[in-house]
């Protein structure tokens, strides 16, 4: 047994993730090039002329071999060339680019909505099983997977904005009286935090709420199972008798041992979480006009704008690969077993 | 759902399964008359213990029905538009209200079950057929096959599930077929993954040897004496994700994508009524999306109710 050290570790996570890299823009690459019909045709859409398809067809190299197109293909991505946006006009990186911040912003909202209400659900289920509390946990959560997304924040918006009035028209990131906050994060809450308008500040979190809400129920149900699950497991095991034996407190065992033990599996499920989560983003955006690369992709869709949509699921795997990378190098911060190799 | 990897051996001598899960593997196993009585006498017990798996047994039937018999059921034509009768909220004659062409949304969205299960249906089984094959190969023959199969599967499982259905169906063509092949696709590893690791945990279980033994070849033992031992728990699996193969169609028709108006169908009311909510005719959206999420609800408890009665372990 010897243990390896943290740069070596990140390393070799990192190299690890390589062929789902590889693997993503194979199938991307094969999405765009396999489309039935001419794809030059798809590219330059609907409405262009013979010689616009012919040009399209010189740029994008579909006279050449499969195998050449792949590789003019990575080198489009290496120079961050991803086409043209037939429905904005623009470079679709710099339309992705744009709207990033918007979707990271309100998935890590839903995310951090989702931790604090899954983690003490789970907990609370986990040292009371088989109490009412378990089983109203077990079916809240089943519940929350349920519920399409797309019509939880159509609910909301109807109790919340027409009904009872308390939330803001849905209607994108800020309301028209405000400006947006200098960018250094592109994240407006922590934005206008750091330039210190606190007005802004509020506004952007009440137009937040109700989409990072819904989001947060759907990612509910994984994460507030597997912490019962995790709590259950660890705190049968013997050191936690043990730890009980020798009188400490109940909250000592059950934060101090217990749920730091029981972490590791919740971290690993946030793989899945994030899934979820940046699929459930696209029809949350649509919902909420939020001006993001989700509703952006969906605009492209209904337009036949293939450029854009293909540079949507690129952007969107790629940012997963990453996540997931983040998540593994997190467990091996918490988990001081996962650098030993036996 | 299974979020935590079952066991995997490495090598056939770790394959030894603990006492309590051989107890249990023959018990599953175990197909004689006894055991069968025994398995109805277990439902009966589960379905007096547990009334919630009960009613969803009992919305899993009306849903059924809705999807043969639809049109028969339906109060109205779902199509037929009705001017003077626009957007009216439920009332006696239309208990969901009419949507702004007048049209009654319950026959809608009674009629659209047949869709929407359709689509989910169709998709499960051909994910669940090729997952099956996929998984019971690269369990049973490991290897470059396995290699392979894991491969292919953990590339599909590097896009988000959701955003690699829209990315397939934008590139194959937006039609009702291709959001079946699409949700089919996504489908795919969680088929290939559980068969894969039920398989390989009975690989070399003893009756697998004494079936080779007597001269059957790979083929016979993974159609007749595997595959049937991991089909229930399949079964728990092919519940919970028909629920999420039916989101996962409604919200690519939510977004514009396969199925076109004027046919009715859940996403899509849900989508076409979005434009009305903020002026409050709620009715237009909410019951479809209601329905939805029974629908969805139900496949989930009775996933949840099957595991019980199939595996009380995988419980979470």
């Amino acid at each position: 047994m010897s243990r390896t050290s943290t740069p070596t570790l990140i390393f070799r996570r990192i190299l690890a993730a390589l062929p789902s890299i590889v693997g993503v823009i194979i199938i991307t690459f094969v999405l765009t090039r396999a489309l039935p019909g001419d794809p030059a045709a798809y590219f330059a859409g609907p409405a262009a002329s013979q010689e616009a398809i012919e040009q399209i067809r010189e740029t994008l190299g579909l006279n050449r071999s499969l195998l050449a197109q792949f590789f003019i293909y990575i080198g489009e991505l290496f120079r961050g060339d991803l086409g043209m946006s037939l429905t904005t006009g623009q470079s679709v990186l710099s339309d992705l680019l744009a709207r990033l911040p918007a979707s990271l912003e309100l998935t890590l909202a839903g995310l951090f909505f989702s931790l604090v209400l899954a983690l003490p659900l789970g907990v609370l289920a986990a040292t009371r099983p088989g109490s009412w509390i378990d089983h109203s946990v077990r079916l809240i959560a089943t519940a929350g997977v349920s519920l399409p997304t797309f019509f939880t924040g159509l609910l909301l918006i109807y109790l919340f904005y027409f009904r009872l009035g308390v939330a803001p028209a849905p209607l994108g990131r800020l309301s028209l009286l405000y400006t947006n906050p200098p960018a250094v994060t592109g994240l407006f809450l922590i934005d206008s935090l750091l330039a210190a308008d606190f007005g802004t500040f509020w506004a952007a979190l009440s137009q937040l709420m109700l989409p990072a809400i819904t989001l947060g129920l759907f990612a509910l149900a994984p994460l507030a199972r597997v912490t019962r699950a995790a709590m259950l497991g660890v705190l049968s095991s013997d050191f936690i008798r043990t730890a009980k034996a020798s009188g400490l407190s109940r909250r000592t065992i059950l934060f101090g041992y217990a749920f730091r033990n029981a972490l590791l599996p919740i971290v690993t499920t946030l793989g899945v979480v994030f899934s979820f989560l940046l699929g459930a983003n696209v029809l949350v955006e649509k919902v909420f006009a939020w001006p993001g690369i989700g509703s952006y992709a969906v605009s492209a869709l209904v337009a036949s704008d293939y450029a854009a949509v293909q540079g949507f699921v690129l952007t969107m795997a790629l940012l997963y690969v990453v996540l997931n990378l983040l998540i593994d190098l997190l467990y091996a911060v918490i988990d001081p077993r996962a650098g030993v190799e036996s | 759902m299974t979020l935590t990897p079952s066991p995997v051996p490495s090598d056939p001598s770790s394959a030894d399964p603990s006492p309590a899960d051989s107890l249990s593997a023959d018990l599953r196993i175990d197909s004689d008359q006894a055991a069968q009585q025994s398995a109805w006498s277990q439902a009966r017990y589960v379905i007096s213990e547990n009334g919630v798996t009960f009613g969803a047994f009992l919305l899993f039937f009306m849903f059924v029905l809705f999807a043969l018999f639809g049109s028969a059921i339906a109060p109205y034509d779902p199509l037929a538009s009705n001017a003077a009768q626009s957007l009216s909220p439920p009332t006696a004659a239309h208990w969901f209200g009419t949507d702004d062409l007048g049209r009654d949304v319950l026959s809608r969205v009674i009629v659209a079950t047949r869709l929407d299960l359709g689509i989910a249906t169709i998709a499960v089984i051909i994910s669940f057929f090729l997952g099956s094959i996929l998984g019971t190969c690269a369990g049973y023959f490991g290897g470059i096959a396995d290699k392979l199969i894991s491969r292919l599967v953990d590339t599909i499982m590097a896009f988000p599930l959701f955003i690699l259905a829209m990315g397939l169906v934008a590139a194959l063509g937006n039609t009702v077929e291709n959001i079946i092949y699409a949700t089919a696709v996504i489908n795919l590893p969680l088929y290939t993954r559980v068969v894969r690791s039920e398989v390989l945990i009975r690989r070399d279980a003893g009756y697998i040897e004494a079936a080779r033994l007597v001269g059957n070849g790979p083929l016979r033992i993974m159609a007749t004496h595997l595959f049937p031992n991991v089909l229930p728990v399949m079964m728990v699996h092919i519940s919970l994700n028909m629920g999420w193969a039916i989101l996962n169609a409604a919200g690519l028709s939510f977004i514009g994508l396969g199925v076109r108006p004027p046919t009715p169908e859940w996403g899509i009311m849900v989508a076409e009524g979005a434009t009305y909510i903020i002026s409050g005719e709620w009715w237009l959206a909410i019951f479809p999306g209601i329905v939805l999420m029974l629908a969805v609800f139900c496949f989930n408890l009775l996933g949840d109710g099957l595991r019980d009665l199939i595996d009380p372990r995988m419980r979470t």
